[in-house]
């Protein structure tokens, strides 16, 4: 290029420099998302190769829908604690969520700005909590208040509720006060303007508008329960047993893994296995769940 | 709601031309800021009454006072009196919530509820405690109709009326208000955001609701306000910082032919503002 035909041209050349770099920048982000998906993909395929023989081995109406669970004695069956897990997050959505739906209302609708910088963060902070420490607290504080309510050793749904139900709050109400936030202000004018009080408002035009965020937020909330592991482990009793009331020891899939993994071995621990792939099976379908309501949202908008 | 008061629900217009809203010495603060001094003024029963003024000049913020929409944004406060048939809307133990029932609102940007076209207007008699399917269906189609709505949305009563474009959207909002049988209508800006065909409907609308109730609309049109007011009433906030004051007020045909005032011809001729 000559000197002429430089000084004709004041737009700068794209240098080499630039393109290396915005080009190593996009492969350094492209690894980054494939290191994530890679995580979960090689997790899936671990356990599904480890656990997939319990299907043949047991077979998957023994394995699934037996009632038995004795590995000694080669009994298999895990409906107990699929039983158990569900009667667990039911009762802990049950006492959370509205709980947790409240809480965000009253953060979103109704504290006023200092309430709120003291109560959001205190909400935040419960999910930070490490959840062997609620099982502490449940083992500890709340285990003994159930005993003396229920006449039993407080081993048993009740307590795993109460625990979970302050675990899931911060998933939920955090979740929702975004769907309550992300409404169009000028929703919330019309509603007042219209002569609507304050609770009118909330539960004739806010809660429904955020009718699909809601839901989506309960059904992390219902995620975070089914997966809880230590805190459940430490107060629901682990008996592998069906349920029989809110104060009888029962067992979940997750805890019963945590429980038999140190000693189990062959069909025993494939079967551990084989419980993960349900768990894994059941977030997958909470997540796609949560997937296909964004999307139904999107098209309502 | 009786069904006397249902037939009373679209009462022909009279035509006495009362004072509907009277202001006497207003002065309006958002916490230390002081954004309305001295405010008089007078609106006549059934009319359309216009504000105007460059942006910034509290006319939004006066229009919100008269329903009390200022009560909802902390720290605000009000001296002075607002009158609405003689009774003080500021006084001690008045309802803000009933009082928005008598005073509607029209807002910049169409907000309808993300619901069906129907459950927006059915709205506010809803919350009047009107039940009936019979009784809300005849309210929802005369309420659409006076919005000059109804034809085009009658077979789609059941859409979500954010499915609607912005100007159908916006009469929608008018018969959403128009369904409580307010007295007086507020209009903040309500043509700013929507196309100009819908505009023409929306000026349309105007001129045949103004026989039954008082309009007031705030715009930045002045061309709009000398088409659709009958008086008209100029704000402005001389410099910044400083409370905006109410400059001329009168009848449309005089602030815009001969202004009394030096500040409104200037305005008007497009010499600021």
């Amino acid at each position: 290029m000559t000197d002429e035909r430089r000084a004709t041209t004041t737009l700068k050349r794209l240098s080499a420099a630039t393109y290396l770099k915005e080009g190593a920048l996009k492969y350094l982000f492209l690894l980054c998302a494939f290191v994530a998906v890679m995580g979960v993909a090689l997790i899936f395929v671990f356990v599904g190769v480890r656990g997939w023989p319990v299907f043949t081995d047991v077979g998957a109406g023994d394995f699934l829908f037996g009632g038995l669970w004795h590995p000694g004695e080669g009994a298999f069956g895990i409906l107990p604690f699929i039983t158990g897990s569900l009667v667990v997050m039911a009762g802990a959505l049950v006492l959370g969520a509205p709980l947790a739906v409240g809480a965000a209302v009253f953060l979103s609708e109704i504290a006023p700005p200092r309430v709120r910088a003291v109560v959001r963060p205190a909400i935040e902070l419960l999910a930070g909590v490490p959840s062997v420490v609620y099982g502490f607290f449940g083992l500890m504080i709340l285990r003994p208040v159930v005993a003396d309510l229920t006449g039993g050793l407080g081993f048993g749904p009740l307590t795993a509720w109460l625990i979970l139900a302050i675990m899931i709050v911060p998933t939920i109400a955090t979740l929702t006060e975004d769907a309550l936030g992300s409404i169009h202000p000028g929703i919330r004018e019309a509603s007042y303007a219209m002569g609507a009080t304050t609770w009118q408002t909330i539960y004739k035009v806010l809660l429904p508008a955020a009718k699909i965020g809601i839901i989506d937020a309960i059904i992390l909330g219902m995620g975070r329960a089914i997966g809880e592991t230590m805190a459940v482990l430490m107060v629901v009793g682990n008996a592998a047993v069906f349920f029989q009331g809110v104060d009888m020891p029962i067992s979940t899939l997750t805890s019963q893994i945590v429980m038999d993994m140190p000693y189990a071995t062959d069909l025993h621990r494939t079967a551990l296995f084989g419980m993960a792939i349900i768990l894994f099976l059941f977030s997958m379908g909470l997540v796609g769940t949560v997937r296909l309501l964004s999307r139904f949202n999107e098209r309502v908008r | 709601m009786t069904d006397h008061a249902l037939a009373d629900h679209f009462r022909e217009p009279v035509d006495d031309h009362g004072v509907k809203i009277a202001v006497r010495d207003l002065d309006f603060y958002y916490g230390d800021f002081h954004a309305l001094t001295g405010i008089d003024i007078d609106i006549r029963e059934r009319g359309v009454t216009a504000f105007i003024g460059p942006s910034g000049c509290g006319k939004s913020t006066f229009l919100r006072c008269l329903n009390r929409m200022n009560d909802l944004i902390p720290g605000t406060r009000v001296d002075g009196t607002i009158t609405l048939d003689g009774e003080d809307i500021y006084g001690e133990g008045v309802d803000p919530v009933d009082l928005r029932r008598r005073v509607g609102m029209i807002f910049q940007q169409p907000n309808p509820f993300p619901m069906t076209i129907y459950d927006n207007v059915a709205f506010g008699p809803r919350l009047h405690g009107v039940k009936k399917k019979g009784e809300l269906d005849e309210i929802v189609q005369k309420s659409l109709e006076r919005a000059n709505l109804w034809k085009e949305v009658k077979d789609i009563m059941d859409r979500n009326g954010l499915s609607l474009s912005g100007g159908q959207q916006q009469r929608l909002c008018i018969a959403r208000v128009l369904a409580v049988e307010p007295d007086v209508m507020l209009m903040d800006e309500p043509c700013s955001a929507i196309d100009p065909t819908s505009v023409q409907k929306i000026e349309d609308l105007m001129a045949e609701l103004k026989d039954r109730i008082t309009i007031i609309i705030v715009t930045h049109n002045m061309q709009q306000a000398a088409r659709v007011s009958d008086e008209t009433a100029f704000f402005l906030q001389e410099r910044m910082g400083e409370a905006a004051e109410l400059v001329e007020f009168g009848r449309t045909a005089e602030i815009f032919t001969s202004p009394q005032d030096r500040r409104t011809e200037d305005y008007i001729t497009g010499r600021f503002g």
